[in-house]
């Protein structure tokens, strides 16, 4: 099973035809999916650095053309850091923890209490974007999420050379 | 290997019931060290049947399973209580002869693993010999310390003989109404231990010659309070398993035993192989880490329990970490998860293992070759001692769900991360919704019969948001892919509750790019009941179902319910009263129609029996999904869309999305495109001028760690009690607040009781009892 550039243009931006979403969702995946992906993600981007692989709506593993060091960036252009670490401890944060707070996005009793549990809203510092709620007990530490294991992705997985990458002194 | 064995294979003066000769315990034990020496199950290396005869394979599969669908499609009309007939809350499976599931049908398949154990306890406590293992007998198990997810999901085991020799079992599930537990209902909140949970069977003969022994029938209907559902739901089960066991001698006597025998274990070997393949060709390889939790508010005065110990607020905690390998292998380990609690809301291991294949069924393995495959191909830790594989015989189970779904949500995350980075957006989901609320309770109905009820209306909650959309609104639930609210007539002929109002629970949802599905409520009143009690089981302090990337979690829960309402003046005055949804909880309408009434509208979303009347009223809501990506780059129009279709509350068009919007003379929303631009760009410098960097803000949260601050007891023991379990999990946390090796917290140190946390005793101590071990632990 194969589809259209358009079509995965369409899946990106939410525009997907229900014929064929169900077929995407019911049928085998497509292996030449991510090929096509990050082609339409990379030439709509402000920048030319070379996507590795996308983390959310905004977020990237990119490589650094001028440096070859792979960063975990916002669409923005702003790094955050080494893609090995913990983006969120680069972001800037806001924690509601009072019922104001959490009553700015719920209504009061459909909120959660906040002796119990906190949201932890995750920036980037240049544009805003908006790119993880975490919603813990106080006290919980900072959730690393994701380490890709890109290497046996693209090189095992995929059949793809694994792009170049510095290492960081 | 080969899988053909003859009894003089077997130095044993014995011979055993299973096809060949061997006994259930020698033919369980050869598959499994086959399968421990060639990570292929049962030894299949390659697949014969398959390979040399793939039509004939596929032929079998096909009829099998059509079959099992059948069976389980006809006997659901057998069926007089509706969660059964309405929601299908029942589930057949075909096993092979060491009671690992070959195929299932529909519905509640989280039994495809809970049926199996059950048949390996008695193939492990040598059921065998004692009370026997004949053809045409009939097994009854609902007990959940050796696998079952509650007590109220009972089920009836029948093995398959084919030329007096065993060659598999079917097992067929109900989710009955009533277990005859300390309150009505199925799910109840009451008891703090299994002794409380109500009738307990361990794989007891009840039938034999295809009959139902009588002391069985005159003992089962009066321990449990609906004995009508009972009895019914009782020959349902037999009906589709006496079905499926028909359709498999049919196979047989046409295909032949040979190719039904090998079908039977490589369509195992063929779903472990699947999965892997899946795996790879879905995911990316690397580590995954998320948490759920969801709150167990005990101390408060309308939880009424018998022991003081159990009177306290605590947090139930399941941290997971995936790990997917470059060969399409996966490990779970859940360490660092709570300990078991004095709480209905403990898990056997296979039901939490298990549990988590209907989830994949719904994204990685949308197979209809549904069997115990990925269980083999799967690696799962949970630590012994946590809620999921307690130490302890005493813990009950009543609803266990009210964590399994608050910490499986945890794990869609962790694979969405995957498929977004892959571009398989269409699998994306931010989450299932925490399945409640759980209306329950019982007394005299309105047929002045002995009653209980429990609605099953939250089969119908919101549902995740995706990479593409928004979550799908009262749609579904996650322990049934079928789910469904079910009408309202038929709820009313089945309980003494009267709608006045059903309706799209405003923003429940989580905000988003693309936002949660919505839950919806309805607004019961008291009719016709007689000494009636209800109560509220659900999330209400904690959202149990986060967002993804940048998604906000789904609202959490609250009460509403009203005594004395004077609702039988106002009627017959003709004055308003009453209707629709609590649309908007923080204003409130409904309160000062009924002034003068008893009402309790908080966060208290689990209660225990409380004493209702005529006229009394009952909110039930259903919770929504969880959101997807940064509510600001939700599309503006469907914020309209939202408002207008009742999904979102005015005020929060612009608060969260930051959309402006205006009314038209017929009150329908539209946008304000450039006031939207302009207070889209004012809320995003906003967000920069009032956040703080991330590792300001740790050196405040450390100080007060430090300090031990900042949090209640109930956050505190949570924490004590993970780092007891989970060495790895205090060893993280230590390193990543830095704290000095001074700094300890343990339970003793806090002012709430935490009985269990010293002293167990787990059911394998008890005299001549093999439990069956699935999981690392």
């Amino acid at each position: 099973m194969s589809y259209t550039r358009t079509k995965i243009a369409d899946l990106i931006d939410g525009r997907i035809d229900q014929d064929t979403l169900h077929q995407m969702l019911s049928m085998p995946k497509d292996a030449e999916r991510f090929a096509t992906y990050i082609d339409i993600l990379q030439e709509r981007l402000p920048w030319k650095d070379r996507i590795i692989l996308p983390l959310g709506p905004k977020l990237y593993i990119v490589q650094r053309q001028d440096t070859k060091e792979w960063k975990t960036r916002c669409e923005c252009g702003h790094d955050f850091c080494d893609w090995k670490e913990n983006w969120k401890l680069h972001a800037l944060i806001n924690v509601r923890d009072t019922p104001q707070k959490l009553e700015q996005i719920y209504p009061r009793l459909m909120a959660p209490t906040p002796s119990w549990q906190v949201l932890r809203e995750y920036f980037c510092p240049e544009c805003g974007t908006l790119h993880d709620v975490e919603a813990p007990t106080p006290w919980y530490p900072v959730i690393h999420d994701f380490e890709p294991d890109i290497d046996t992705f693209y090189r095992d997985w995929l059949g793809m050379p694994v792009p170049e990458r510095a290492v960081v002194a | 290997m080969n899988l053909n064995v003859k009894s003089s294979d077997f130095k044993t003066t014995t011979r055993g019931i299973v096809r060949g000769g061997e006994t259930l315990k020698q033919h369980r034990d050869r598959l499994m060290e086959a399968t421990r020496l060639t990570k292929h199950y049962a030894g299949l290396k390659q697949m014969e049947l398959r390979d040399s005869e793939p039509i004939l394979y596929n032929k079998l599969f096909s009829r099998l399973r059509a079959g099992v669908v059948d069976a389980r499609e006809t006997a659901k009309k057998i069926a007089a209580s509706p969660i059964v007939e309405q929601e299908g809350e029942l589930c057949f499976t075909l096993y092979n002869a060491a009671g690992d599931s070959i195929l299932t049908s529909t519905g509640i398949i989280i039994h495809v693993g809970t049926m199996g154990a059950a048949i390996k306890y008695m193939i492990e406590n040598d059921w065998e010999s004692n009370p026997g293992v004949r053809d045409k007998d009939i097994f009854c198990n609902n007990d959940c310390l050796i696998g079952n997810v509650h007590p109220c999901d009972i089920h009836t085991i029948v093995p398959i003989f084919w030329e007096g020799e065993l060659v598999g079992w079917v097992g067929g599930v109900t989710h009955v109404i009533d277990t005859g537990a300390v309150g009505p209902g199925s799910m109840c909140t009451g008891q703090v231990q299994r002794f409380g949970d109500g009738y307990s069977v361990t794989c007891r003969k009840v039938g034999e010659n295809d009959t139902l022994f009588r002391d069985w029938l005159h003992e089962s209907q009066r321990m449990v309070r609906t004995t009508r559902y009972w009895m019914l739901d009782e020959r349902t089960r037999i009906a589709g398993c006496h079905m499926i066991r028909k359709l498999v001698e049919e196979v047989i006597a046409e295909e032949g035993i040979d190719s039904f025998w090998k079908f039977a274990y490589e369509a195992v070997e063929h779903g472990r192989r699947g999965l892997q393949n899946r795996i790879k060709a879905m995911t990316i390889p690397g580590k995954y880490r998320q948490v759920g939790f969801v709150d167990v508010p005990y101390a408060h005065e309308d939880v009424r329990v018998p022991s003081d110990f159990a009177k306290v607020d605590s947090i139930m905690h399941t941290p997971s970490e995936i790990t997917i390998r470059g060969d399409g292998t996966w490990r779970l380990d859940f360490e660092g998860s709570s300990r078991w609690g004095w709480h209905t809301y403990n898990a056997h291991q296979v039901s939490f293992t298990s549990g988590i294949w209907v989830m994949m069924t719904q994204t990685l393995i949308p197979s209809e070759m549904i069997n115990d495959g990925a269980a083999y191909g799967t690696e799962f830790r949970l630590p012994k001692g946590t809620w999921m594989n307690p130490d302890d015989r005493r813990v009950a189970f009543a609803y266990s769900w009210h964590f399994l779904v608050s910490s499986w949500t945890a794990l869609w995350r962790g694979l969405s991360r995957s498929y977004f980075g892959r571009g398989y957006l269409e699998e994306v989901n931010a989450g299932n919704a925490n399945t409640s609320n759980w209306l329950q309770g019982g007394g005299f109905n309105q047929y002045d019969e002995i009653h209980a009820v429990n609605s099953f209306e939250c089969a119908a909650n919101g549902t995740g948001a995706t990479a593409v959309g928004d979550g799908l609104s009262h749609a579904a639930a996650i322990w049934n892919p079928e789910g469904d609210m079910g009408d309202m007539e038929i709820w009313e002929l089945a309980e003494p509750l009267l709608y006045l109002g059903r309706q799209i629970k405003s923003n429940s949802g989580g905000a988003g790019k693309y936002r949660g599905g919505c839950g919806f409520e309805s607004l019961r009143l008291v009719w016709n009941a007689k000494d009636w009690t209800m109560f509220f089981m659900g999330n209400g302090h904690i959202s149990s179902d986060w967002g993804l990337m940048g998604g906000y979690p789904a609202a959490s829960g609250y009460r509403f319910a009203a005594h004395k309402t004077g609702l039988k003046a106002l009627i017959e005055e003709g004055k308003p009263i009453p209707f629709g949804g609590d649309t908007d909880p923080e204003n409130p309408v409904w309160d000062d129609l009924i002034k003068g009434a008893v009402i309790k509208r908080d966060k208290q979303a689990i209660t225990t029996e409380e004493m209702f009347s005529d006229y009394d009223l009952y909110l039930n809501y259903m919770r929504g999904g969880p959101g997807f990506g940064d509510p600001l780059d939700r599309d503006p129009q469907s914020v309209a869309d939202d408002l207008n279709g009742g999904y979102l509350l005015e005020r929060f068009a612009e608060r969260v999305y930051g959309v402006v919007v205006s009314t038209d003379a017929s009150g329908l929303y539209a946008v304000d495109a450039a006031a939207t631009d302009a207070k889209r760009k004012a809320m995003r410098k906003d967000r920069i001028a009032n956040a703080v960097p991330v590792k300001d803000w740790m050196k405040g949260e450390r100080e007060k760690i430090v300090a031990k601050t900042g949090v209640g007891d109930h956050v505190k023991q949570m924490f004590a009690a993970s780092f007891t379990l989970g060495p790895k999990f205090e060893k993280d946390f230590r390193s990543f607040w830095d704290l000095p090796e001074s700094w300890q917290l343990t339970e003793d140190e806090l002012d709430i009781p935490h009985y269990g946390s010293k002293y167990s005793m787990d059911l394998s101590e008890l005299p001549d009892v093999k439990l069956v071990q699935f999981v690392e632990e």
